[in-house]
């Protein structure tokens, strides 16, 4: 008996049953899946799933420039959207070069599935052509990783990694397909469900304890939420808004969390952490309950872990439970998805008539107005050269506070994070934990596929945004409409301010000489540049990149070349230590 | 700082040796000594980690373990009690008359002499690490031609399983 029949047998539906090659099962899988995008680029390996994907419509193929974009546009699109975001790229190089797009997924723990081709299976193991250990290299920055070997196996293996990547504490996960596997035969039975005895991650929280910690907020005198990505990757931005609400307390939010509660709320006191707002900063040292919602206590977000939050007992809720008490020693733990817990909370806050003293709240909200008055940051905007800070809020006028806005890496992206007031989640798509430079521009593609009709924004910097230039090729080729916002001040801002801070001004390697004119390099792209030297360009230019809809516009901002991220906490100081303007 | 032996249930597939190996190199925990092999259910394998560190990271250890998606149970056997062996092979001189003194000296430690040349005996001992050391001790380090010891196995007293 052939081996299909064998197969077939196995599956016991040989009336009905397909056949396909283990090409056709990937595309036919991704389309059960319900994907309809993904992103990635050819090579040997995958030549017969390219073949398979040619040959139909109903997942769109995304051809980027370099395999690490492929990865980062998948990333973002699911961060636009809570998908699971899909990338396939060849063996060898295709692998190796998609590995800092898994990385940065994995640290901020967006669902991805990673296809890559590998060798045919009777040559892995010699040093084949184009030939790497994908598993080997990728299992410390997967969520899990599957080689395939046998074509049987393929359809289960694609389910789970759907599953796995999206369930839990979402991750990255990578399927290696050797070349073989994708050309044989078997039957294609896609399961509905996956059973894992290794793997049940914690959905519901513990109500016991989710009862002693509303009642250790109601009991507080100065209360403050602290809410992470995990709040964004739960969709639970609703939830949360009505139990702060319901409280009255302050909440600031890290990085990635940044738009699942208003910014433009009142009780919103901005990011907190190393360039977090004094009043943010101050009100974490200061407050004896923290209700950590989806957070990780990140050393960004902490700074000196021995004098952070000295007075506070500290609520943790996250779906990880490594995470609790990793990093701080928590007093009350909940490991659950947040979306049911946060549920659940609010349920109970009302049935239990939990409320925060009116009385107390109101002298931490004075003293929370107090620190807020200090305006931390204020900056002065003069007529001769452009603050950086300024381009940011003028983007955030002119956009209505409504484009989903991706970053790079360094001091726009913390500027970016500060002046662009995110009401809604899903609009703020940074590289939060690996800090990836090269990351903005093949996100904010990733983004623009998700919502063609949404502005997309990408704010970056003249260093990061050479790390993936050549993707403003793959915006011609799909007429992605994106507006790149390039806060240009000739320096790796960043690097050049810690020099400045402690490194005595020894700007080693920070200058970047011989930039290109990005103008001419948009325009040989064939997409619009335009640039603005003066305080006075300013609106216009982004009026013009706005107007200009259907156009991918790349807006050159000649910035002050020495302006710095206030405030600041310098790395290993207590938060309370603020360099402040 | 204790001691703790840990006890993993895995499942039985490629790569989820170096998965649990991995964990504990990126992370920098200790490890003195590892053992994984396959149980009485083929599809399960189970690994034995000594390993030592502080409290909370003995924590962090324990559910790091237990994120690993291909890991089933994770168990610290040193929070009960249990039971730990490890088997040592060990070669020696033996000539003259350190021949019936090493001989004497296996009788004490109940080892057994598995191999035997004019020159040499090889001793099997098994019994806990503290026991093997000692045995090592007792030896003149002149004496000693080559040691391979097992690392630890361990299991828990009474009727239940991890």
């Amino acid at each position: 008996m052939s081996a299909p029949n064998q197969a077939r047998e196995r599956s016991g539906q040989t009336a009905l049953a397909e056949e396909m090659t283990g090409a056709e099962i990937v595309v036919r899988a991704l389309r059960d899946e319900g994907v309809e995008t993904i992103f990635g680029y050819p090579g040997g390996a995958v030549l017969y799933i390219y073949d398979e994907l040619d040959k139909q419509d109903a997942v769109q193929h995304v051809l980027v420039r370099h395999e690490q974009a492929a990865v980062h546009a998948a990333d973002a699109y699911s961060r636009a959207t809570g998908k699971v975001g899909v990338a396939l790229v060849t063996s060898g190089p295709g692998a190796t070069n998609a590995v800092t797009g898994i990385a940065t997924a994995y640290m901020d723990s967006i669902p991805l599935v990673v296809i890559t081709g590998q060798v045919p299976v009777a040559l892995i193991g010699n040093d084949a052509f184009q030939e790497v250990d994908t598993v080997g290299i990728t299992r410390p920055c997967t969520k899990h990783n599957f080689l395939v070997r046998d074509v049987n196996e393929l359809a289960q293996t694609i389910k789970t990694a759907f599953y796995l990547a999206a369930s839990g504490r979402p991750g990255p996960v990578l399927i290696d397909i050797p070349k073989d596997v994708t050309a044989k035969r078997c039957v294609y039975d896609y399961p509905d469900k996956v059973q894992l005895r290794s793997y049940k991650p914690t959905v519901k929280g513990h109500s016991g304890q989710l009862r002693k910690a509303l009642q250790l907020i109601a009991a507080s005198e100065r209360p403050l939420f602290y809410t992470g990505g995990g709040v964004i990757l739960s969709d639970s931005a609703t939830e949360l808004t009505r139990l702060v609400r319901h409280f009255g307390a302050p909440i600031t939010q890290t990085l990635m969390g940044l738009g699942a509660y208003p910014a433009s709320d009142r009780q919103f006191l901005g990011m907190l952490g190393m360039h977090g707002t004094y009043e943010a900063n101050m009100a974490v040292q200061h407050c004896d309950v923290l209700v950590a919602l989806g957070a990780r206590f990140d050393d960004r977000v902490t700074g000196n872990l021995s004098h952070f939050a000295p007075h506070a007992k500290i609520i943790h809720v996250d779906v990880d439970p490594a995470s609790i008490s990793k990093n701080v020693k928590v007093d009350i733990p909940v490991v659950g998805d947040l979306r049911s817990v946060l549920q659940e909370m609010n349920e109970l806050a009302v049935e239990m008539e939990t409320r925060c003293d009116p009385a107390r709240l109101q002298r931490w909200w004075a003293q929370i107005e107090e620190w807020r008055a200090r305006n931390c940051l204020h900056y002065e905007q003069g007529d001769a050269i452009i603050k950086p800070q300024f381009v940011i809020q003028k983007l955030f006028e002119l956009t209505g506070g409504d484009a989903i806005v991706t970053s790079d890496v360094g001091q726009h992206q913390m500027w970016a994070a500060q002046f662009y007031g995110f009401d809604r989640p899903r609009r703020w798509i940074n590289s939060g934990g690996l800090g990836t430079m090269g990351f903005g521009l093949p996100a904010a593609m990733g983004a623009q596929m998700a919502e063609p009709d949404r502005t997309v924004l990408c704010v970056t910097g003249e260093g990061s945004i050479q790390m993936n230039i050549q993707e403003l090729s793959t915006c011609q080729q799909y007429k992605l409409p994106i507006k790149v916002a390039c806060l240009n001040n000739g320096y790796l801002g960043m690097v050049r301010q810690w020099q400045e801070f402690f490194y005595e001004e020894r700007y080693a390697m920070s200058y970047m000489d011989a930039l290109p004119d990005f103008v001419k390099l948009a325009e040989a792209y064939g997409h619009v540049g335009l640039q603005a030297k003066q305080p006075s360009d300013v609106e216009p230019v982004i009026r013009e990149a706005l107007r200009l809809k259907d156009r991918m516009v790349f807006m050159d901002f000649l910035v002050d070349r020495t302006e710095n991220v206030y405030p600041m906490v310098p790395a290993g100081a207590a938060l309370s230590d603020m360099i402040l303007v | 700082m204790r001691r703790h032996i840990i006890s993993v249930l895995l499942e039985n597939e490629a790569g989820a040796l170096s998965r649990v190996a991995g964990l504990f190199s990126a992370r920098g925990y200790n490890i003195e000594a590892m053992t994984v092999a396959p149980t009485h259910e083929a599809t399960v394998s189970r690994m034995t980690i000594l390993t030592q560190g502080s409290e909370d990271i003995m924590e962090q250890v324990l559910k790091q373990l237990n994120k690993l998606v291909e890991v089933i149970r994770v168990h610290d056997l040193s929070e009960g009690p249990h039971i730990e062996r490890e088997l040592m092979l060990i070669k020696v001189h033996a000539v003259g008359p350190d021949r019936e003194e090493v001989k004497r000296l296996s009788d004490i430690f109940r080892g057994r002499i598995i191999d035997v040349t004019d020159r040499s005996y090889t001793i099997e001992l098994t019994g806990t690490g503290e026991k093997l050391d000692a045995f090592l001790h007792a030896l003149d380090p002149g004496m000693v031609i080559e040691v391979v010891r097992s690392g630890a196995s361990a299991i828990s007293r009474g009727a239940k399983s991890i």
